[in-house]
C-alpha cells in the first residue's frame, strides 16, 4: 500500500523538529493549514495528509463502505504511522479530525505522543441532555446543500479534471481543486461526520491532549469543547478569541502559537 | 446626462441584487434595500448578527465548512448557491458570489457579498438533480438485474463425486452487463459426472438467453448421450432449431464425462472451439489438453468437434477457462495476456496445485489486470486429491 500516493503526503518543514501530522476536517484538504504551515515549519516537520475522498488523495482507493465511518479514516491514520515507522508524533486534527485522531490514537497510543484537537465535537447531533447543536433534519439539510452545489462542482472542476486550466489562477496559487471535493465522497464524508458519536471514546485517549475552540463556533459550540475536555483524562482547553470553525484561517497567529506550546518537547 | 448627477448611493441601495457588507469574522456591517425587502428585515434588524445567521442551519455547515475557508484563502467566493432564510422563515434560493475587501497595507479588511435571486435556476438544477437521481437509480437497477441474470446462469454449488475436489470462480468485467460465460459440474450415474464450461459470442441479455437455452440443452442431452462428441452435435441442433439463421450468436464449449477408476477419474472431453484446458500433473508439470482445432457450436452448418480422453491421477489438476483470461491486456502496451504463452508458464509455475488453489491464483492473476480484463472469465477446476493417510 502506497500511503503516500493514497493520502496525498506532503512532509515540509524543519527537517530535525519534532513530527506533527496535520489532518483536515470535513469541508477542505491541507490547504487549509498553509497559514499554520507557515508559522510552524522553521521549528516542525510538518507531515500533511488529504483524507481519501478529498484533496488529491487518490480517487482509485476510495471505498465507500470503508470511508462511510470514521473508522476507515483512523485506519488510514494507523497504517501512516505504521508504514513510515513514525514515533513520537504529535497528531492535530482539524473538526472530524479530531476524532479520527482519536480513533487512531486509542488504536496506535505507542506511535503517537500526543493529539491536539481543533474545534473537535464527539456528537453533533442533540441526545437526551447533551447538546450537539444539531437535529438529524439539519443535517438533512446539509447534505441538500452539498448536492445542490453539485453543478457548481462540476463546472469548476471541468477545465481541472480536462486538464485544460481556462480560469485565472487562484490567488496565491491555491490548487484548483481547493473546497471542491468530490460530491459523492463529499456525502459519504457529511455523514460519517454528522452523524457519528464517539462520546464514550474520549475517556480512552490517554497521550496529553489540547482541546482548541473557538470563542464563537456554531459547528463546535463552547459546552461541546467543555464536554471533550472533561472525559479526556489527559487533557487541557484553549479557547482562541475567533469566529467560525476554522481558526486555522481565521486567527492563524494564535492557533499556531497553541500548537506549538503543545507540540515542544518537555 | 452628466455622470455626477448619477446615484451610486441609489444603486447600491436599489441595484436588481442584494449587497451586503460584513466583518471578516461575518458580522454584518451593512445591508442595502434590495436585500432588506427580499429578507422582511428593518434596516436595523441585521448590522451585528452573523451573515451565517441568514441560513438554514445546515446552509451554514456548508458555509462554515467550505464557503469560509475558500474565501478567506483564495480571496473570492463565486458560484455557490445557498438558500437564505427570511424574517417570516421562507426560504429564498440564493446565488452568492462574494470577495475581500483589503486596506492599504494589502490586510483583508472586509467581506462584500451579492446575493442573486436563484429561483428559476434552482428549480432547473433540481430538475438536474432529479434526472441525476434517476440515472443512478437505473443503474442500480441494471446492476441488480444483471448480478442476478450472472448468478441465475451458474450453479448455485458444484456438486463433485467423492474423490475430487471442484473449484469455480467467475470474474465479471464489468459489473452492469452480463457476459455469456457459464459452467456446471452435475452426477449423471453413481458412477459418473458430467462437466462443461463455455463461453456464448456477445454479451447482454440476448447472449444471457442463449446462455441459458445452452446450459439446459447440455445437461438434457448428456442424460441421452455417452458420447461428448454427441452431446455437443446435439447442442448444436438444439441452437439450430432455436436461433434459426441467427448466426452472430454461437457458444464455444468444452462438455465432458468423469468417471470414477482406481484412485483417480476417466476424463473423456469434446471441445467445440474452446481455448484448451490445462493439465496440471502431480510430477510438477502443466500441459495443454489436446483439443483444438474444432468448430464453434452454432457456427457452420456441419461442425467438426475434437474428442479426447485421459486419466486424472491423485494431484493432477484439470483447469477449463475462457478467453477473457487469455486475451485480457495486460503490461504498458497493453498486449494479450496469452499472446506469448504466459498462461502454460503460469501454470506450470503453479503445478502441482489442487483445484481450489489454482482457481484461487487464476483469480489473483485476474485481480493484477485490473481493467485490462475486458470479457468476462469463468474457471472450473477439477482435481482428484493425493491420497492421504489417516
Amino acid at each position: 500500500m502506497d500511503v503516500y500516493a493514497r493520502n496525498n503526503i506532503n512532509v515540509v518543514g524543519a527537517g530535525d523538529g519534532p513530527l506533527i501530522i496535520l489532518a483536515h476536517g470535513f469541508g477542505c484538504d491541507q490547504q487549509l493549514w498553509r497559514p499554520v504551515v507557515d508559522r510552524l515549519k522553521s521549528e516542525f516537520r510538518l507531515l500533511l495528509i488529504d483524507h481519501v475522498g478529498s484533496g488529491e488523495s487518490d480517487p482509485a482507493c476510495w471505498d465507500v463502505q470503508k470511508y462511510s465511518s470514521l473508522a476507515g479514516y483512523a485506519t488510514d491514520v494507523v497504517e501512516i504511522v505504521r508504514e513510515l515507522d513514525l514515533h513520537d508524533v504529535v497528531f492535530v486534527g482539524h473538526s472530524v479530525s479530531s476524532m479520527i485522531g482519536a480513533l487512531a490514537v486509542i488504536a496506535e497510543p505507542s506511535r503517537i505522543a500526543k493529539l491536539v484537537m481543533l474545534t473537535p465535537s464527539p456528537c453533533y447531533i442533540d441526545d437526551g441532555d447533551y447538546r450537539g447543536g444539531f437535529s438529524q433534519s439539519d443535517i438533512d439539510e446539509l447534505l441538500e446543500s452539498l448536492e445542490l452545489n453539485y453543478l457548481g462542482w462540476s463546472h469548476a472542476m471541468a477545465p481541472v479534471i480536462m486538464g485544460t486550466p481556462d480560469r485565472p489562477e487562484l490567488q496565491n496559487e491555491l490548487a484548483e481543486t481547493f473546497c471542491r471535493n468530490n460530491p459523492a465522497h463529499a456525502r459519504v464524508f457529511a455523514r460519517a461526520t454528522f452523524l457519528s458519536d464517539n462520546r464514550d471514546d474520549l475517556a480512552r485517549i490517554f497521550v496529553p491532549t489540547l482541546v482548541i475552540e473557538c470563542a464563537q463556533d456554531a459547528i463546535a459550540p463552547r459546552e461541546v469543547g467543555a464536554f471533550v475536555q472533561e472525559r479526556i483524562p489527559d487533557s487541557r482547553l484553549v479557547t482562541l478569541d475567533a469566529t467560525g470553525h476554522c481558526p486555522q484561517v481565521s486567527a492563524p497567529d494564535a492557533t499556531a502559537s497553541a500548537i506549538a506550546a503543545f507540540a515542544r518537547p518537555t | 446626462m452628466d455622470t455626477t448627477q448619477v446615484s451610486l448611493e441609489d444603486f447600491w441601495e436599489n441595484g436588481p441584487c442584494g449587497h451586503l457588507i460584513a466583518e471578516l469574522d461575518g458580522r454584518i456591517v451593512r445591508v442595502n434595500a434590495t436585500l432588506l425587502r427580499w429578507l422582511g428585515y428593518d434596516r436595523n434588524a441585521l448590522p451585528g448578527r452573523l451573515f451565517s445567521d441568514l441560513f438554514t442551519v445546515g446552509g451554514r455547515i456548508h458555509y462554515d465548512t467550505h464557503f469560509v475557508p475558500l474565501l478567506r484563502m483564495s480571496g473570492e467566493l463565486t458560484g455557490v448557491t445557498l438558500d437564505l432564510v427570511t424574517a417570516d422563515g421562507a426560504r429564498l434560493p440564493m446565488f452568492l458570489t462574494a470577495n475581500i475587501k483589503t486596506d492599504a497595507a494589502g490586510q483583508p479588511e472586509l467581506l462584500r457579498i451579492t446575493a442573486v435571486d436563484a429561483a428559476d435556476r434552482r428549480s432547473y438544477e433540481r430538475e438536474l438533480l432529479e434526472e441525476r437521481r434517476r440515472v443512478e437509480t437505473e443503474h442500480a437497477r441494471v446492476l441488480a438485474f444483471a448480478e442476478t441474470l450472472r448468478r441465475s446462469l451458474l450453479p448455485p454449488v458444484l456438486s463433485p463425486p467423492a474423490g475430487l475436489d471442484a473449484s469455480a470462480c467467475y470474474f465479471p468485467a464489468s459489473a452492469d452487463d452480463v457476459g455469456g460465460d457459464f459452467y456446471d459440474l452435475f452426477p449423471l450415474s453413481r458412477t459418473k459426472w458430467g462437466f462443461f464450461l463455455g463461453d456464448v459470442s456477445g454479451k447482454g441479455v440476448d447472449a444471457a438467453v442463449v446462455t441459458g437455452l445452452t446450459r439446459y440443452a447440455l445437461r438434457a442431452a448428456a442424460v441421452s448421450d455417452d458420447d461428448p462428441v454427441q452431446v455437443l452435435h446435439n447442442l448444436h441442433s438444439v441452437l439450430g432449431q432455436n436461433l434459426g439463421a441467427q448466426h452472430d450468436r454461437f457458444c464455444t464449449v468444452i462438455y465432458g464425462n468423469l468417471t470414477k477408476r482406481d484412485n483417480g477419474f476417466d476424463v473423456e472431453l469434446a471441445s467445440g472451439g474452446h481455448v484448451p484446458p490445462l493439465l496440471l500433473d502431480a510430477d510438477c508439470s502443466a500441459t495443454y489438453v489436446d483439443s483444438v482445432g474444432g468448430h464453434a457450436v452454432g457456427l457452420v452448418a456441419a461442425p467438426h468437434f475434437v474428442a479426447s480422453r485421459f486419466h486424472l491421477a491423485p494431484g493432477d489438476t484439470l483447469v477449463l477457462y475462457t478467453d477473457g483470461l487469455t486475451e485480457a491486456l495486460t503490461g504498458v502496451r497493453r498486449e494479450r495476456y496469452d499472446d506469448e504463452g504466459a498462461l502454460l508458464r503460469f501454470a506450470k509455475s503453479h503445478a502441482p496445485a489442487t483445484a481450489s488453489a489454482i482457481a484461487e491464483a487464476i483469480h489473483a492473476l485476474l485481480d493484477s489486470f485490473g481493467s485490462g480484463v475486458e470479457d468476462d472469465v469463468a474457471v472450473l477446476a477439477l482435481g482428484v486429491p493425493l491420497v492421504t493417510s489417516g
